[in-house]
Order: C-alpha cells, then sequence, then structure tokens
C-alpha cells in the first residue's frame, strides 16, 4: 500500500516513529547498561558519585588498573561455582525438553485427530491447568517428596517441570497439527498403515517445524523456571536461576553484587543466542495460539 | 480416531499432568486441612522445701517421633482456613464492627496478610493487563509503520524484555533503581530529594513492580497485534478509504475489530500469567511492601520449619481465584462450542 491516500503526515510519522525508537531504548537500555556494567567494580556500577563512572570505569581503573575487569565472572564461576550451576541447568533442560515433546507430540497428534467431544474437554482441562500457579503445586509435592526421599533429585525437578509444561505443549502442537492436512495420514492408513505407524512414517517428517517452534517455548519454561527448581532440588543440584537468588543473600560484603551481576550477563546470553537463531519461530510461536484459536 | 488409539496416543502425557498437577491439588486440599503436630508436654511435679510446683517440660523425643510417625500432622478441619494469617474471619468481623468508614475498614483489612496479598495481586492483574494491551498495540501500529528494513532488528530488541527470566529482568531492574544505580540517582536528582527510594515506600513499590510487569509482558502483546495487522483484509481497507473513512475511522472500525479475537487471547494468557506474580517480587526483594498470593506461600514453604498446612490453604484459596478467574473464559467457549456442533 503506497497511494498518496495512504501516505501518512509528516508529525504522525514523526510521533510513531518517536514512539517506537522510545519502546526500544526501554526494551534494551536495560540489558546493555548490565552487560557493560558486568565488566567493573561494585564502586562504578552502584556509583554514589556520579553515573557516569560506570561507563568510563573510574573506581575501574583505580582498584584494579584497567578500564574493564573480569573480577565479577572470576568470583562468580571460580569462587562461587556457578559453572556447575550451568551445568546442572543444561542437564534438567535437556531432558525436559525432549521428554515434553515426545510426551507432547503423541498426545497433540490424538487431540487433533480425535474429533470427539472429549478431546475438547481435554484441552479446555490443560488450559485451567496451566492456569495453576507453579508454587501451589510446588506445594503439594514437597511434603509427599520429603516423605518418598525424592526431594532434591534432579530427575524430580524434570518430571516435574515435564508435567507442568505439558498443558501449554499439548495446545501448542494441537495447533499445529491441525494445520497438516488429514488426508496424508488418512491416505497412508488406506494403504494399510495402522493409526501408529501412519504417525511414524508419514507425520514425522513433516513435523518438524512445529515441533522445533514447541520445544524453544518448552526451553524457556524450564530456563527461566524459578519456583520449581528453587523449592526442589538441593544445593547440589541447583540450577543457575535459584543460584543467583542465592547470591543476593550473600551480597553484604563488597564486591559480593558483581558476582551476581556476572551471573545474570551469563545467565541471559543463551536466551540472547536463542533470538538470534531463533526469532521467526518464536514469533510464529506465539501467534500460532492466537491467530488460529 | 478410536477411543481406543486416542488413549495409547495421549496416555503418557496425561498419566504425566494427572501425577503431577492434578495428584498435587489434591495433596494439596489434604494438607490444608491439617496443621502441624503440637509439641507434646510432659507434666511433671518438682517438690523442694516450699511444697511442690508443677511444671510443663516438652518432650523432645516424643514430638520427634510422632512428627515422624505422621508427617501431615493432626486433622485440624477448616480452622486453618478461617486464622489470622488466611481469610482471618474473626478479625474481619471485628473490623467490621468497628470500623466507621470504607477507608477504615479497608485499612484494617490491608493490615492482614492474606488480604494484603489478595489486593495486590489483584491490582497487579487488573492494571498490569490492560497497560499491557494498550502498549503492545501501540508498538505494533508503530512498528507496522515503520520501513521493512528496520522491522526485524526492532523486533529482535522487543523479544529481549519477554524472554529474559523473570527473576533475572527483576533484577536488571533492582539493580537500576538502587539509589546508587543509574534510574534511582537519576530520579533523586531530578526530583530533589536525595533520600528518595522507590524500595522504601509500599506506592512507589507498587508502581515499580507495574512497571517491571508492563516492560516484561508488553512484548507478547505486541507481536501477537503485530502478526494480526499483517491479516488485515486489504479489500476492507481500501473499501474504507473509499468511502472516505480518515485514518482514525479506519483504525477504529476496521482495524480494532479485525483484532478482537487475538486482544481476547492476550487477555486470556496475561490474566493467568499476572496472577502468579512471583518472580518479580522476589527479585525486587519487595515482600514487605508488596506480597503476593504466591509470595505467602512460598515464605511459608521457605521459613525456618516450612508450614505446610498454611502454605496449602493459601494455596487452595489461590486455586479457587484461579478457577473465579477463567469461568467467564470457560463459559463463553463452552457457549462457542455448543454454537459449533449445532
Amino acid at each position: 500500500m503506497s497511494s498518496v491516500a495512504n501516505r501518512r503526515s509528516t508529525p504522525l510519522i514523526i510521533l510513531s516513529s518517536a514512539f517506537v525508537i522510545l519502546w526500544l531504548i526501554i526494551a534494551a537500555f536495560p540489558f546493555l547498561w548490565t552487560l557493560w556494567g558486568s565488566f567493573k567494580v561494585q564502586g562504578d556500577f552502584f556509583s554514589r558519585a556520579d553515573w557516569m563512572n560506570a561507563l568510563w570505569g573510574t573506581r575501574t581503573v583505580v582498584e584494579t588498573g584497567a578500564a574493564f575487569t573480569g573480577n565479577g565472572y572470576y568470583g562468580a564461576f571460580v569462587e562461587e561455582g556457578f559453572g556447575h550451576a550451568a551445568m546442572n541447568t543444561l542437564i534438567v533442560v535437556f531432558f525436559t525438553v525432549i521428554i515434553s515433546l515426545t510426551l507432547g507430540t503423541l498426545g497433540g497428534y490424538a487431540l487433533a485427530r480425535s474429533g470427539y467431544r472429549y478431546a475438547f474437554w481435554l484441552l479446555m482441562l490443560a488450559l485451567v491447568f496451566r492456569a495453576m500457579p507453579h508454587i501451589t503445586l510446588v506445594s503439594g509435592y514437597l511434603l509427599p517428596f520429603f516423605e518418598w526421599n525424592l526431594w532434591g533429585h534432579k530427575t524430580t525437578a524434570v518430571i516435574v517441570l515435564v508435567a507442568i509444561n505439558q498443558p501449554f505443549t499439548l495446545w501448542m502442537l494441537h495447533s499445529f497439527f491441525l494445520n497438516i492436512p488429514k488426508d496424508l495420514d488418512e491416505s497412508a492408513m488406506v494403504d494399510g498403515c495402522t493409526r501408529f505407524q501412519a504417525f511414524r512414517h508419514v507425520i514425522i517428517p513433516v513435523m518438524w517445524p512445529g515441533v522445533v517452534t514447541t520445544g524453544l517455548f518448552s526451553f524457556l519454561l524450564a530456563y527461566n523456571d524459578f519456583a520449581v527448581t528453587a523449592m526442589l532440588l538441593n544445593q547440589d543440584n541447583q540450577t543457575m536461576v535459584p543460584q543467583i537468588a542465592n547470591f543476593l543473600g550473600s551480597t553484604f560484603e563488597e564486591g559480593n553484587v558483581m558476582f551476581a551481576v556476572a551471573a545474570v550477563v551469563s545467565a541471559t546470553a543463551p536466551l540472547f543466542l536463542l533470538i538470534i537463531f531463533f526469532q521467526r519461530q518464536i514469533v510464529s510461536g506465539l501467534t500460532a495460539g492466537a491467530v488460529k484459536g | 480416531m478410536p477411543h481406543r488409539t486416542f488413549l495409547w496416543f495421549i496416555l503418557p502425557s496425561l498419566m504425566a499432568m494427572f501425577l503431577f498437577i492434578a495428584l498435587p491439588i489434591g495433596s494439596v486440599l489434604v494438607q490444608s486441612l491439617h496443621v502441624e503436630h503440637e509439641q507434646v508436654l510432659i507434666e511433671s511435679e518438682t517438690c523442694g522445701p516450699f511444697g511442690c510446683t508443677p511444671s510443663v517440660s516438652i518432650d523432645q523425643a516424643a514430638t520427634r517421633a510422632l512428627r515422624e510417625a505422621r508427617p501431615l500432622g493432626r486433622f485440624n478441619g477448616l480452622r486453618t482456613y478461617t486464622d489470622r494469617n488466611h481469610l482471618a474471619t474473626t478479625e474481619v468481623a471485628l473490623a467490621w464492627q468497628e470500623a466507621e468508614s470504607w477507608p477504615a475498614f479497608a485499612s484494617r483489612l490491608m493490615n492482614l496478610p492474606f488480604y494484603k496479598a489478595l489486593a495486590f495481586t489483584l491490582s497487579y492483574t487488573f492494571i498490569v493487563t490492560p497497560l499491557v494491551i494498550l502498549t503492545g498495540m501501540a508498538v505494533a501500529l508503530g512498528v507496522n509503520g515503520l520501513p521493512q528494513l528496520m522491522k526485524g532488528a526492532t523486533i529482535f530488541v522487543s523479544l529481549l524484555p519477554m524472554i529474559v527470566t523473570p527473576l533475572v529482568g527483576s533484577l536488571i531492574l533492582f539493580w537500576m533503581i538502587d539509589a546508587d544505580g543509574i534510574l534511582g540517582a537519576t530520579l533523586q536528582r531530578l526530583t530533589g530529594d536525595p533520600n528518595l527510594s522507590l524500595k522504601a515506600s509500599p506506592v512507589l513499590t507498587w508502581l515499580t513492580l507495574f512497571v517491571y510487569g508492563i516492560w516484561h509482558s508488553a512484548p507478547f502483546a505486541f507481536i501477537v497485534f503485530y502478526a494480526g495487522l499483517q491479516t488485515v483484509p486489504a479489500e476492507t481497507m481500501e473499501a474504507a478509504q473509499i468511502d472516505g473513512a480518515t485514518r482514525w475511522q479506519r483504525l477504529r472500525y476496521v482495524v480494532i475489530p479485525h483484532m478482537a479475537p487475538l486482544v481476547v487471547f492476550v487477555v486470556l494468557i496475561q490474566l493467568m500469567d499476572n496472577f502468579r506474580v512471583f518472580e518479580a517480587i522476589v527479585g525486587l526483594s519487595a515482600a514487605a511492601n508488596a506480597s503476593s498470593l504466591s509470595i505467602l506461600i512460598y515464605s511459608d514453604l521457605r521459613g525456618d520449619v516450612a508450614q505446610f498446612g498454611s502454605a496449602a490453604a493459601t494455596s487452595m484459596l489461590t486455586i479457587i481465584g484461579v478457577a473465579i478467574l477463567l469461568t467467564p473464559v470457560l463459559i463463553r467457549t463452552w457457549r462457542d462450542f455448543n454454537r459449533k456442533r449445532v
């Protein structure tokens, strides 16, 4: 649309561009600021004298001799063992995503192809389950898990995260499977495949875009989780997000805040990469539920 | 699909949801009816030259044994629900009788932990949700008018606040609004008040949390609305133009009605997510001024001695809240579903 009638007036263009620029600054500035600040000492990042100190690193130069310092990262990874927590996160998130997707594809496929009334009600039930605050569920687990000695293990956290992920995974994959034409698997079944063979040989090869997108969101849910991992994992199995929360308990010492700042930056970096590589999938995933359902 | 095949396909997923979502709700219900055992007391008399005095001491071993034998605690009925930390029925009744005006009654309610948390949770849900919709819509309209080349980068930057771990996002904000942080110091300079702290007063803490909530969720609304804008039918827009509709009228009578289902979708998701506001309060260390229902449960479980009964009762009340929140949606969907079948 580039007709004369559609051309927008100059004030409107300026106004809307200014608004978008303002939004971009609000969205991005906190991240840039924290990334930059993570290479400074505490006296600069929380500068009593002048916030410009954080830009030039005045105190950092005085204390370490250079304008940038890796002390925060050294403290977080070497002294506080943040690397171990990162490893735990990797394990928990990896298995959560794999298991969620396996269960979710089977279930989502069935829901998309059933056509009976109960499939609709199962989806509604999943919606109600999705609305449950995670901490209420955790308060249900805690006592039984203590009693049966299930508390503290990574496996427990993975299983719980998979279950909490299921309602969302089912919804999303269900809407992706609805987009795959029914004729595809039905013609395979006419040719003599069983339902499972049709799924295995016809549907699985074409379902990957939907699975990748759903996998991204399962990843985010598991990676960003605080309620479940903070309450269900013991000290040794602690993942990154609760570990960052723990840093804050020990920030009375000068400089320890910078451990937390460095940890926060390190935990955000993978998410940053995720958007760079999968921006299109994330956008299509966000809209998949909305535009169709 | 035959029922049997359907069952086999859905069974693993259903089992997971049953075991770890449905059963825990049952477990919460049972726990909320119980309360921790009282300590086992031994009464004994110590006799001295001036007669005997009865004394009461705690039998540590017996208490521990009892707690281990029946970890659930003793049955307490609905008393946990009505105690001071939950619905506080006696306190509310008293406040109702004594308070002379509505504000006085409200301020007495706000001293009760459950009502304080409920007030914040509801304010957060019903203030942040509409503002997220408005911000998201405004950004979507703005970005839609940008040249094609800049759209990708804009969307990339916009996704950041939404995708970042909520605890991490709120911590970043927490550091920036620190009195020595960039935003906090700038605000002090702008207002000329060297003691201004966004963390001290309840009102400012609430505002900070609302701002965080909008920052965190607006991108979601933006992306959904932006995708919706791409599907506005060009014919209708042209027809409106030919009929002489102004830009504003086209927005009001063509674009917005087209987006209505998307708005409903975003509102639904936002209501669910905002009602469980939790990580932001932990990250901003704001629990003293702004506690939510989730925070109440968390602090009960996190205390030196985990109070399962109390946490469970708050959880049940929260679940009832979620149910009330979702009822209109479920009724609406049920009607749509029936209409489609007819």
